[in-house]
């Protein structure tokens, strides 16, 4: 007796598979591994002890305080769109104007908050910082920022990202380097 | 002339779809209990891997008898600023010896988090030398300038 072929009925697949991918689509989280870098200053008993002196030119000042607002080399600002600027030029002074930084080495951008400032506030900031100082290097290297900051992630065992990261940031010790210089101070107590 | 779409190949295209979604996503393995409005940056930079990183949850209790003051969450729990200490170095001493100097702690900060919560916790790590860290940022257009 011939017997007919059983088949699987294929029908209800797309139904079947729809509802797989709807399980998925709810029970899942596309990974956000991006962010702001930043490497944190060594344990404080480990410092040394004597107070590093640094001069008042070499230093470029933005604090925040408890209601977010924004006061930078002591003068307060609004708008934020030229404040990258400003980290810029105060970087890349290299002694022109007398009451800005000396070299890159030594100009440090000094970054205070007080507890009571929104993280929000902080991280708005200090991403113009970084992206300040991303475009310097990436500028040096020749390449876009954003390529820029693809290539420092991936240094070991790529020999040409890590001479483009040689150029771009210089040599450590050397005086063509530039140091990415951010000091977070330890916020203030007024809010929090 | 009577127009209709081919709908032989649907599974295929569904079963495409879902394969994107297993792969690129990943289950989810704590439920968050603060709130996660995470604020919004352009000089991102991407972490590598994965297993290096420990994430922290601060913000506001989604519940709202557990309070409205800021609250850390690590794993499953929320725990104290001077916890921190011990979860790290927990948290540190399971990678591979080669690789815990490539130690990184996320921060999944809500926008309206404090400062001042968010730098006890950076003196705690700072404490146990797990330096590397990561403001859990969305990305956003870069404004030209």
């Amino acid at each position: 007796m011939a017997r007919a072929t059983p088949e699987i009925p294929n029908a209800s697949m797309a139904d079947i598979a729809f509802l797989l991918l709807t399980f998925f689509l709810v029970t899942t989280t596309i990974a956000n591994d991006r962010g702001l870098s930043l490497i944190l200053p060594p344990p404080p008993e480990a410092q040394q002890e004597e107070e590093v002196k640094i001069q008042e030119h070499n230093m470029f000042k933005i604090q925040l305080n408890s209601s977010d607002a924004l006061l930078v080399e002591n003068e307060p600002m609004g708008d934020v769109s030229g404040l990258k600027k400003m980290i810029k030029e105060f970087v890349l002074n290299r002694g022109v104007d007398p009451k800005s930084s000396e070299n890159p080495v030594k100009a440090v951008v000094s970054f205070k908050t007080d507890r009571g400032t929104s993280h929000k506030r902080f991280v708005e900031i200090l991403d113009i910082i970084q992206g300040a100082y991303y475009d310097i290097y990436a500028e040096r290297a020749g390449v876009t920022n954003a390529r820029w900051r693809e290539l420092s992630n991936e240094l070991e065992g790529n020999m040409e990202n890590q001479r483009l990261y040689d150029i771009g940031r210089g040599k450590k010790g050397t005086p063509d380097e530039i140091p990415m210089n951010i000091s977070i101070a330890e916020p203030t107590k007024v809010g929090g | 002339m009577k127009q209709e779409i081919p709908t032989s190949s649907m599974p295929d295209v569904v079963f495409m779809l879902l394969f994107f979604f297993m792969v690129t996503t990943e289950l989810r393995k704590t439920s968050i209990n603060v709130m996660q409005r995470i604020p919004e940056a352009t000089q991102l930079k991407k972490l590598q891997r994965k297993s290096l990183i420990a994430d922290l949850y601060i913000g506001e209790p989604k519940k709202r008898d557990q309070g409205m003051d800021a609250k850390i969450q690590a794993d499953d729990a929320f725990i104290s600023t001077k916890d921190i200490i011990i979860w790290a170095s927990r948290k540190r001493d399971a990678l591979a010896e080669n690789e815990r100097d490539q130690f990184t702690v996320s921060f999944k900060a809500d926008s309206e988090a404090k400062r001042g919560i968010i730098a006890d916790v950076e003196t705690e790590l700072r404490k146990v030398n797990a330096r590397k860290i990561l403001y859990s940022t969305m990305g956003k257009k870069e404004e030209p300038n």
